[in-house]
């Protein structure tokens, strides 16, 4: 199949973003172009200050867009109304670089908070349960953040952010707090989920470890996107089966 | 009905010390309010448990009339006039005086309020008067109010087994013959009863035709508003006719006006609930503050700033009633405690229970949306 002729998860053409007022404005962002197909794993590189992150608030749906296009599942986020950006970030699945998991809430507790807010299915404690064991985490469900490790407590943060089968993960140096080892596994974890839910996945990273289980790797440079290394872009799809 | 994660509640509970730090604080803050609003009520009720045990329609009073421990003269011929009015049963005139008498029990001078009146009909809705009515008949014979406040421990003994105890007031000698409960007030730590001519023995600077009130019983079925409005057209202005209600609210407002006892106990009132409303904004506001990293994940998840607002005001909403009800606990036994101590009416009423909780309510909630606008500054965009 020739993922050109789907609709991207997200489409960006000419985005600029600034920050600052009047003299102090600053461009962050210069004429980002970028598509992303449903189905890939795109990991964004690029040194600290490069714009990666305000690029992913702005797709994310959490900062409001100043100049362009940005598309998420067709839909435009130049002109969303307040309501309209929450409704699109409960499409969306959010890993942090620190866990930001409720301190008074267990694992399960912390993944019905998630899967609450998408109503239809009355069963959401069994949802959360076997979430949870998906993620390795089956004895630990009632424990508080504060009694696992960093590394489960990125993993209930990756649970809580797939439960609800987002069509689009945003992840924000999702291994920085954690050893090479849960490092690996966190990421793992994620790229099997994702591929058993069909969902799109951005990572933002400087992990050199875990660059292998993209499909695609972009990389940040001064506000410009200044590779966009896909050699094999036409048969990406097929690219990444095989993989 | 899709069960919730029931947030506020988990907030306010995980962390104990803070949650008996914010209940401490408001069940101080009810408690200073039960107590002042305690003695605001206890003040002007103890003031007219007196008036209210009068058996009178109206209430004819001196225009100087403030309270009963200064009533001021009338003539007493302005209350047979008032006879001759139509629906006018009978009258009956009262003398009243506040004088030191000396304590039978301890000797020593002590504050007294005197009311005499012609025994040959009882004037008041009292069982000790009503039943000792011949032995007042007797010269210098009184009644004296069990509910007097001070040591009148062995006097009452005495009185309760049915002994005379002697005393003096005004350097006469009297008999204390009975008792009679009606209790201490604020303006007289206790009563005395007794007939007209004793009174005016004990006090010979008053004059029988001078008396302090004069109580009017109509027939009935008349408008006692009505009659009281045609006496005072018709009768001269040395004299003001009350109903008896009215003649309590004149005492009421005495102590609220004259006095700065009433707005003591609403300052008192007042300082509660600003010292609740400050305990519980900086419980709720350190609450917010630690969680805001939590709350902007939230608002990134999709949660509207709606129901970041609603777990503030849930979380003040629980902290309000888990403090009310010991604060209300701890002012039931310091009602109790006073009640003992003082023979005041302290009494724990459900009107005050509820509004002593709407303050609480009402206090959580100011809190609450002061707290809120923290909430403001947890950005989703800030915690990637």
């Amino acid at each position: 199949m020739d993922p050109t002729s789907l609709t991207p998860a997200i489409a960006i053409q000419n985005l600029n973003h600034y920050y600052g007022h009047g003299k102090l404005r600053k461009q962050i962002l210069f004429e980002i172009n970028l598509n992303i197909y449903p189905g890939e794993i795109v990991i964004m590189t690029g040194p600290s200050g490069s714009g990666k992150t305000t690029l992913l608030t702005l797709i994310g749906a959490l900062r409001s867009v100043q100049e362009g296009s940005l598309k998420i599942f067709d839909q435009e986020l130049g002109n969303t109304s307040p309501m309209q950006q929450v409704m699109i970030r409960r499409e969306i699945g959010y890993i942090f670089q620190a866990h930001n998991l409720l301190r008074s809430l267990t694992a399960k507790q912390n993944v019905l908070m998630s899967l609450q807010l998408h109503s239809g299915s009355t069963a959401i404690e069994q949802q959360a349960e076997a979430i949870l064991q998906k993620v390795g985490l089956g004895e630990r469900i009632d424990y508080y953040p504060d009694h696992l490790s960093g590394g489960q407590k990125q993993r209930v943060a990756i649970a809580r952010a797939l439960a609800s089968h987002p069509r689009l993960v945003l992840a924000d140096e999702p291994t920085a707090a954690l050893d090479k080892q849960s490092g690996r596994d966190v990421v793992e974890l994620m790229q099997h989920l994702a591929k058993e839910q069909g969902c799109t996945i951005l990572l933002v990273t400087h992990d050199n470890r875990i660059l292998d289980i993209a499909d695609r790797i972009i990389q940040m440079e001064d506000g410009c996107l200044i590779r966009n290394s896909n050699p094999m872009s036409t048969t990406l799809t097929g690219d990444r089966q095989t993989a | 009905m899709k069960r919730r994660v029931p947030l506020a509640w988990l907030q306010v509970s995980r962390e104990r010390s803070r949650l008996l730090v914010a209940m401490a604080g408001i069940a101080f803050a009810d408690m200073l309010m039960f107590m002042q609003l305690g003695f605001q009520t206890a003040l002007y009720d103890s003031n007219t448990r007196m008036h209210r045990s009068l058996r009178a329609d109206l209430v004819m009073v001196s225009p100087l009339a403030r309270t009963m421990v200064s009533m001021s003269d009338f003539p007493r011929r302005r209350l047979y006039q008032a006879l001759g009015f139509d629906g006018v049963a009978a009258v009956d005139p009262v003398y009243m005086e506040s004088r030191p008498w000396r304590n039978p029990d301890t000797r020593k001078e002590e504050g007294i309020l005197v009311l005499g009146f012609n025994p040959e009909r009882s004037i008041f809705n009292l069982d000790g008067v009503n039943q000792n009515l011949q032995q007042l008949k007797l010269p210098d014979a009184v009644l004296f109010d069990q509910g007097s406040r001070g040591d009148y421990a062995t006097t009452l003994a005495k009185l309760v087994e049915g002994q005379v105890v002697q005393t003096e007031l005004n350097q006469r000698r009297l008999k204390l013959v009975g008792l009679f409960q009606v209790g201490a007030s604020f303006a007289a730590d206790g009563n005395v009863i007794t007939s007209d001519q004793t009174f005016l023995r004990l006090f010979p600077d008053r004059q029988q035709s001078e008396v302090s009130a004069g109580l009017i019983r109509l027939k009935p079925g008349v408008d006692p508003l009505q009659v009281a409005q045609a006496m005072q057209t018709h009768l001269p202005n040395d004299v003001r006719i009350l109903t008896l209600d009215q003649f309590a609210e004149l005492e009421e407002n005495y102590w609220k006006n004259n006095t700065p006892i009433g707005f003591i106990f609403s300052l008192g009132t007042a300082i509660g609930f600003v010292v609740g409303t400050v305990i519980v904004y900086q419980i709720l506001s350190n609450d917010v503050a630690d969680h805001l990293a939590e709350y902007a994940t939230l608002k990134a998840m999709g949660y509207r700033d709606f129901y970041l607002l609603g777990i503030v005001f849930q979380e003040a909403l629980i902290l309000a009633v888990l403090g009310f009800i010991p604060g209300y606990g701890i002012a039931a036994i310091l009602y109790s405690l006073t009640r003992g101590a003082t023979n005041l009416p302290l009494f724990m009423t459900l009107g005050r229970i509820t509004l002593v909780f709407m303050l609480t309510l009402i206090m959580c909630l100011i809190s609450g949306a002061i707290a809120t606008r923290k909430l403001r500054s947890a950005d989703p965009a800030d915690i990637f």
